[in-house]
């Protein structure tokens, strides 16, 4: 009796501590909450998301944070147009043309692409991107929403190659085959057969590369360019959610409606990645089950 | 050539130089970091105070600082996460509280690190009142790289054969028994390998440090848990932005970022090594 006492308790021990990232991700939340909440009382819900003016500062203070949302979605828009097809296509050249050495050697690669720190994406858009870009655009700074959008495609297309490439390897192997009996070659199966197979991973593989952009901090608070209002081409600086919330934290007083305010960006963006991190996990299981 | 044959000629070249553009990304910014930061980096640099306005000197500090924080968030973390491995691998049986677990552990993966920061100063810095300080940094980055390290780990958990716990428990001992003396010898390389990767991701993150463990500049070097740090990325970050020469910063900053990079990058290469040498062994 008592050895399976003792072996109830360790048992125990391990499935509360296995609860902690629910803890933690409750924890998240409530925080959240608590310091943004209190926004609300000086600023409507529709004013917060809607106001077209972002000046924490003034006296009056404005807290519309439809300039950031837009700047945050102009990023992310310009980064998917350079990651998506980047990223899709290398998923399909690992999986089904290069040959079983090469791709032994490009997987490390994308995840050595994935493990450089976002500090040094925006460390390398502000010193060599930028300057190419103003230059070839012929504008007096390169820190804008074009800029951004570059360095931030690199560093989606990890997260879109890895998670395509996982979704094409796991189609069964019959599908290609009774595609090449018909008749077809290598490239007719991998556009009509593969792809349109495999394409609920694949717009998984979009969501979370996107919800990697949105949250994205650091690069674009050095690249983008930092302007909060609202922008009307990719070549204006703009301001995103994270960035605004790192840029201004510090200088706010604990408490003041602006740093409450901050929390509150934070509860937007804790809930758009949210919904893509949900989209996602359907997406992912009705894939499963139509394969099986 | 049928017009078949060149349509499939010219798809896969389009796709070889997608690929290839991925890679020349890659390049170019190992190129031009390395060689612009070589140039600045000598033993003086590892190994002094940064001085005169943080326009001179080395980045001792910060390379401390990040030691420490990393240091602090593995010894949290590794231990949590091989633990929630171990219960979802070995315990617990498919259902709605596993489903649970696992939906919190992918969305806690998908938390902007930015929000990990706000929740870093609402609950180590201010509701605990650790201050700013190594500790609700390295904390905040535990939480951070939680997900990271209980994947690895499962993943490590699984590849050890069935067959070796059924001969374990064959012999009479308990769940955990096996799981103590034969499970987890096993499986501790790969959960060495996670953990590896695990390092990276904290030493290179800046936000969640941000407003809970980093200062700009510090006259000495952290003497204990509760001292505030300067950080390599929080570093780069800083001489970027907030410097008034740049002429002198920059190549400070190119410095401190081929450090950063070759430490992350020399971390990860050797995880994924390990774990792909790993993935081969046959039992």
């Amino acid at each position: 009796m008592k050895r399976t006492q003792k072996e109830n308790l360790i048992r125990g021990f391990f499935c509360l501590l296995a609860l902690l990232s629910i803890f933690f991700l409750l924890g998240i939340v409530i925080v959240l909450f608590k310091e943004g909440l209190p926004i609300f009382k000086d600023t409507s819900l529709g004013k917060f998301l809607f106001g077209k003016f972002w000046y924490p500062t003034y006296e009056p203070p404005d807290f519309g944070i439809l300039p950031l949302l837009l700047g945050s979605f102009l990023v992310t828009l310009g980064a998917l147009i350079i990651a998506v097809p980047l990223g899709v296509a290398s998923a399909i050249y690992i999986s089904e043309v290069a040959p079983s050495k090469m791709r032994e050697f490009i997987k490390p690669v994308i995840e050595l692409l994935a493990g450089i720190p976002s500090v040094l994406y925006g460390f390398f858009g502000m010193v060599i991107v930028a300057p190419l870009v103003a230059k070839f655009f012929n504008l007096p700074v390169g820190l804008n929403a074009f800029t951004a959008s570059i360095v931030l495609g690199i560093m989606a297309i990890p997260t879109i190659t890895s998670i395509s490439e996982d979704a094409i390897s796991a189609l069964p192997k019959r599908f290609k085959e009774a595609s090449f009996a018909l008749g077809a070659n290598k490239w007719e199966t991998t556009l009509r057969v593969t792809l349109p197979a495999a394409a609920g991973g694949i717009s998984t593989a979009i969501i979370l590369g996107m919800g990697r952009v949105i949250g994205e901090t650091m690069t674009v608070l050095m690249v983008a360019g930092g302007a909060a209002v609202i922008p009307r081409s990719f070549f204006q600086p703009v301001r995103t959610m994270t960035a605004t919330i790192a840029a201004e934290m510090g200088e706010t007083v604990v408490g003041s409606l602006h740093f409450h305010s901050l929390f509150a960006i934070a509860i937007v963006l804790f809930v758009i990645t949210l919904s893509f991190n949900i989209l996602a996990d359907l997406l992912t299981q009705r894939f499963r089950r139509r394969l099986e | 050539m049928s017009s078949r044959k060149i349509k499939e000629f010219v798809g896969f070249a389009i796709l070889r130089l997608a690929t290839f553009l991925i890679f020349s990304a890659l390049f170019i910014i190992l190129y031009f970091i390395s060689i612009r930061g070589i140039k600045v980096i000598d033993w003086q640099f590892l190994t002094q105070m940064p001085c005169e306005g943080m326009t001179a000197g080395g980045i001792l500090p910060a390379i401390l600082g990040t030691f420490y924080l990393t240091l602090c968030a593995i010894c949290f973390a590794l231990p949590l996460g091989v633990a929630a491995a171990i219960y979802l691998t070995e315990y617990a049986r498919q259902g709605r509280l596993v489903r649970i677990i696992r939906i919190g552990i992918n969305n806690l993966a998908g938390v902007p690190s930015i929000v990990f920061g706000l929740f870093g100063l609402g609950v180590f810095v201010k509701y605990f009142g650790f201050g700013i300080s190594i500790l609700s940094g390295g904390l905040t980055l535990g939480i951070l790289i939680l997900p990271t390290i209980i994947r690895a780990s499962e993943e490590a958990l699984l590849a050890v054969p069935k067959s070796f716990r059924e001969a374990s428990l064959a012999l009479g001992t308990t769940k955990w028994q096996t799981i103590y003396r034969v499970v987890l010898p096993n499986a501790i390389s790969g959960i060495l390998t996670g953990s590896i990767l695990g390092i990276g991701r904290a030493a290179g993150e800046t936000a969640p440090i941000l407003f809970t463990a980093v200062t700009f500049y510090s006259a000495r070097l952290p003497n204990s848990i509760f001292s505030e740090v300067q950080a390599l990325p929080y570093h780069i970050y800083a001489l970027m932005t907030e410097g008034t020469h740049p002429e002198s910063q920059v190549p400070i900053a190119y410095g401190t970022a081929l450090v950063l990079l070759f430490l992350v990058l020399g971390v990860d290469l050797i995880a994924i090594i390990i774990r792909n040498r790993a993935r081969r062994k046959k039992w």
